[in-house]
């Protein structure tokens, strides 16, 4: 009937509370820890491949997130009235579940890494469609004024002054987005593609298998991790004013 | 889109047990319990850390932990828990835990930023430590306080979604329902339903907001720098 009919009606393994939390202390029932470094051993592959689909959904998502917030930036640097609208409807976007949207375009692209990818990309939009108009608007207007004395043209002022200017802002905003969308990936196992996610669901399918749901869980935070240290380790390398003169 | 229309106008989807009407009521309890729960804890210690200038380290950083923890994940594990099990109450608990840190740190963050000159002139007025937080540092910190819980009850409403996922009640059960019997209506209509709810209450709470506050823009004002990014958290209900 529904997605728990599997593991409802089941009774979990383990036996009293102190069981269920202290591995190895079972009055009744077999094992089932929470923390099994043979499980991780035994499921390598399993792993890998969550991984990578996880790396995927996320990069795909924001990249996508980035190509669109870009034009629809400057658009709304351009036209004004439009960015009030702008950030209205993608915020609005942002506000319905993940689990709705999933769910929702499921009967459009099918149990499919698309159905995840695009749902994800409308969460991520919203954070970096901020973050570069508000980039953008921070650039400072007598900085502009020197660039133009200077004759860049607005094009060249784009990408030359004002972008890189706009930049930490703009990378805090892919950094916000990228570890969201790393958490909200795990949803998309509703579909069968929730990369580590499918890990999360498939051990409560699978009688509240311990082991397998908390492994998904850390691989996740791991990778949210590793990909924010990557995005600060990126945006220093392409920032260095930012941070080379406040540490002498 | 015309059957999701003819479910939603449908007499028979606003009564009963499975009704429109008691779905949204258990959604609101789950929520709303959650809530209470979260500002059981983040209220008090947001407080006393703001207002005793410490563990900012703790109040600002614990919102980008929240980040990367995937809320799904705690909601399995407390599901699959055997103290809890499935149903609402994993749900109320991995929502709290969720809607803890912009509480805290809009908190936090709020009494931190009461201007030192200001709680000088109180001391100095002869006011108490107790007294100078209440009448002082409280209502200075009103809008960011309120931002907090704002962007915590928007982003709980939202999330509780997921507690059909593990047998629990909410307007969830008709996307999970209709996803798991492959009624299109029910799930759309679900959809339409949570998407309008979340919506109407951002959209409510943020004018709420403007009133209690008009000069306020809400928590992305940039205060401290770390704050900023920390209640980037808060954007749902910034603009």
């Amino acid at each position: 009937m529904t997605f728990v009919s599997g593991a409802l009606g089941q009774a979990g393994p383990g036996g009293s509370a102190l069981t269920s939390i202290l591995p190895g202390l079972t009055a009744d029932g077999p094992p089932n820890p929470w923390f099994s470094w043979t499980y991780v051993v035994n499921h390598l592959d399993e792993l890998a491949l969550a991984g990578k689909e996880h790396v995927i959904l996320t990069v795909v998502s924001v990249l996508a997130a980035v190509a669109i917030a870009f034009p629809l930036a400057l658009m709304a640097r351009r036209w004004r009235r439009l960015q009030g609208p702008l950030l209205s409807f993608t915020g609005a976007l942002y506000t319905i579940p993940a689990l709705a949207l999933i769910a929702a375009l499921w009967p459009v692209f099918g149990l499919s890494l698309k159905t995840v990818a695009v749902a994800l990309t409308m969460y991520a939009l919203l954070i970096v469609l901020r973050n570069l108009i508000e980039g953008l608007d921070g650039v400072d207007n007598d900085v502009r004024d020197a660039a133009r004395g200077m004759g860049y043209g607005s094009t060249r002022m784009l990408f030359r002054v004002e972008l890189p200017l706009a930049l930490p802002t703009v990378m805090a905003g892919i950094r916000v987005a990228t570890v969201s969308t790393i958490g909200l990936v795990t949803i998309g196992s509703i579909v069968g593609h929730g990369g580590f996610g499918d890990l999360i669901l498939g051990g409560f399918r699978s009688n509240f298998y311990h082991a397998e749901i908390m492994t998904g869980v850390v691989a996740c935070v791991v990778l949210a991790v590793t990909a924010e240290l990557i995005l600060v380790g990126l945006q220093r390398l392409l920032t260095p004013w930012t941070w080379r003169g406040a540490r002498r | 889109m015309g059957g999701t229309w003819q479910w939603l106008t449908d007499p028979a989807n606003w009564h009963g047990p499975d009704g429109i009407p008691t779905r949204l009521v258990q959604h609101l309890v789950i929520s709303g319990l959650a809530l209470a729960l979260a500002c059981i804890v983040a209220l008090p210690l947001g407080i006393w850390l703001g207002h005793r200038g410490r563990g900012g380290f703790l109040a600002i950083n614990v919102g980008n932990a929240g980040r990367a923890i995937p809320t799904f994940g705690v909601l399995i594990i407390f599901a699959s828990w055997k103290p809890v099990g499935v149903g609402d109450l994993a749900a109320i608990l991995a929502l709290a835990l969720f809607a803890i840190p912009p509480i805290l740190t809009n908190t936090y963050v709020g009494l931190r930023e009461v201007d030192a000159d200001i709680k000088d002139a109180a001391r100095g007025m002869g006011m108490t430590g107790a007294q100078q937080l209440r009448r002082v540092e409280l209502p200075l910190a009103r809008p960011l306080l309120f931002a907090g819980l704002a962007t915590s009850t928007v982003q709980t409403v939202a999330t509780a979604t997921l507690a059909a996922l593990v047998a629990g009640g909410g307007l969830g059960r008709y996307i999970v329902d209709g996803f798991a019997l492959q009624d299109y209506s029910m799930l759309y209509g679900g959809t339409v339903l949570v998407a309008a709810l979340c919506i109407a209450l951002e959209r409510g709470l943020r004018a709420l907001q403007r009133r209690l506050d008009p000069t306020a823009r809400g928590v992305h004002v940039h205060l401290m720098p770390g704050a900023v990014e920390a209640t980037e958290v808060g954007h749902v209900t910034t603009r």
